[in-house]
């Protein structure tokens, strides 16, 4: 079976910290940040794992914001 | 593979919705009127129809409603969202017209307007967003708050003998005769996001195709209302306002 690789990139400026993606993302590769904020004074979410994801948009579907871009590609 | 390797417009799987644009919205973090406006931008733009939509903005949190999604737009007086959509719809019959209403906006203040509109079969589509307290206005009691549910004008909890029942409006909508989709879904998880969407695509499409008028009720959150966090809040919900508020569809007219 041909294996995804995905990759989120996150508005880090519009993220309002809900948590949400990172309780939608099924292999936990996202997390908030823990000692950064954007100007809005929000922990954003950023990637932690990068090499898990397999760009199956949860946590795009899930972000209230529209704050995540997911790509994927097949890698055979 | 690298990172620089996926992220490339050929690889692009989800983004934001074209139509919504970059005006960073008022919510709370985690309030479901994102997601729901989301869905609302992605099914208008699949469609086609992003010239020939007016949507109608409510008084409620969704008041501004207007500045996050680009397509025409009229604000209506509290409550008064399926009366104005009914004049919109009746002088253009070739637009796709929904009305976008909280539960203080649709089941309380604007309760005649929407029973009313909903059962002249008007071919419009009514979106209600059911968090079963008043948002915007700092969390009071709203007709569908749940018996026993605290919020700030019921600090001991809704009792029935001094505040009645919980309404469900939806319910009143299925049995009337001008209605051809009524339905109720909520949007806490991957799979219920993508059922809402369904769910609210095939409303747009029966009043396109002038079969009646569409009430999509989304059972949603308001975690600073509630005074939860996002993520404790969607549990509430499909712990308490899911078991009052049964998800599925009501009516379905062929």
């Amino acid at each position: 079976m041909a294996k995804m690789k995905g990759a989120v990139v996150v508005n880090t400026d519009r993220c309002k910290g809900c948590n949400l993606c990172v309780v939608a993302c099924p292999l936990h590769v996202l997390a908030l940040a823990k000692t950064k904020v954007n100007a809005k004074g929000y922990n954003y979410a950023e990637e932690v794992l990068e090499d898990a994801c397999t760009g199956c948009t949860s946590c795009a579907t899930v972000c209230p914001d529209g704050c995540i871009t997911v790509y994927r590609v097949k890698c055979d | 593979m690298n990172r620089e390797d996926i992220i490339k417009p050929g690889n692009l799987v989800y983004e934001k919705p074209v139509l919504m644009n970059d005006n960073d919205m008022h919510y709370c973090p985690g309030c479901s009127h994102g997601v729901v406006h989301k869905l609302i931008a992605e099914i208008i733009e699949e469609m086609g129809m992003s010239e020939k939509t007016i949507g109608i903005s409510p008084v409620g949190c969704a008041v501004f409603m207007y500045n996050y999604i680009d397509i025409d737009w009229q604000e209506a007086a509290h409550g008064r969202a399926p009366a104005v959509a009914t004049a919109l719809k009746r002088l253009w019959p070739d637009r796709l017209v929904f009305s976008y209403q909280g539960d203080g906006d649709l089941a309380c203040i604007g309760t005649a307007e929407t029973i009313h509109a909903l059962n002249r079969g008007e071919n419009i589509t009514i979106i209600f967003i059911n968090n079963a307290i008043y948002g915007m206005t700092g969390g009071q009691m709203a007709p569908t708050t749940l018996m026993g549910m605290k919020t700030a004008t019921c600090p001991y909890g809704r009792e029935p003998e001094l505040h009645g029942y919980p309404l469900k409006i939806t319910e009143i909508a299925a049995q009337l005769e001008g209605t051809a989709y009524v339905t109720r879904q909520s949007v806490e998880t991957v799979s219920a996001i993508r059922k809402a969407k369904k769910a609210i695509r095939h409303a747009f499409e029966n009043s396109m195709a002038g079969k009646g008028s569409n009430l999509v009720e989304i059972v949603s959150t308001c975690s600073a209302g509630w005074k939860m966090t996002p993520e404790k809040a969607n549990k509430w919900m499909e712990d308490n306002m899911c078991k009052y508020y049964v998800l599925g569809d009501l009516k379905d007219v062929e």
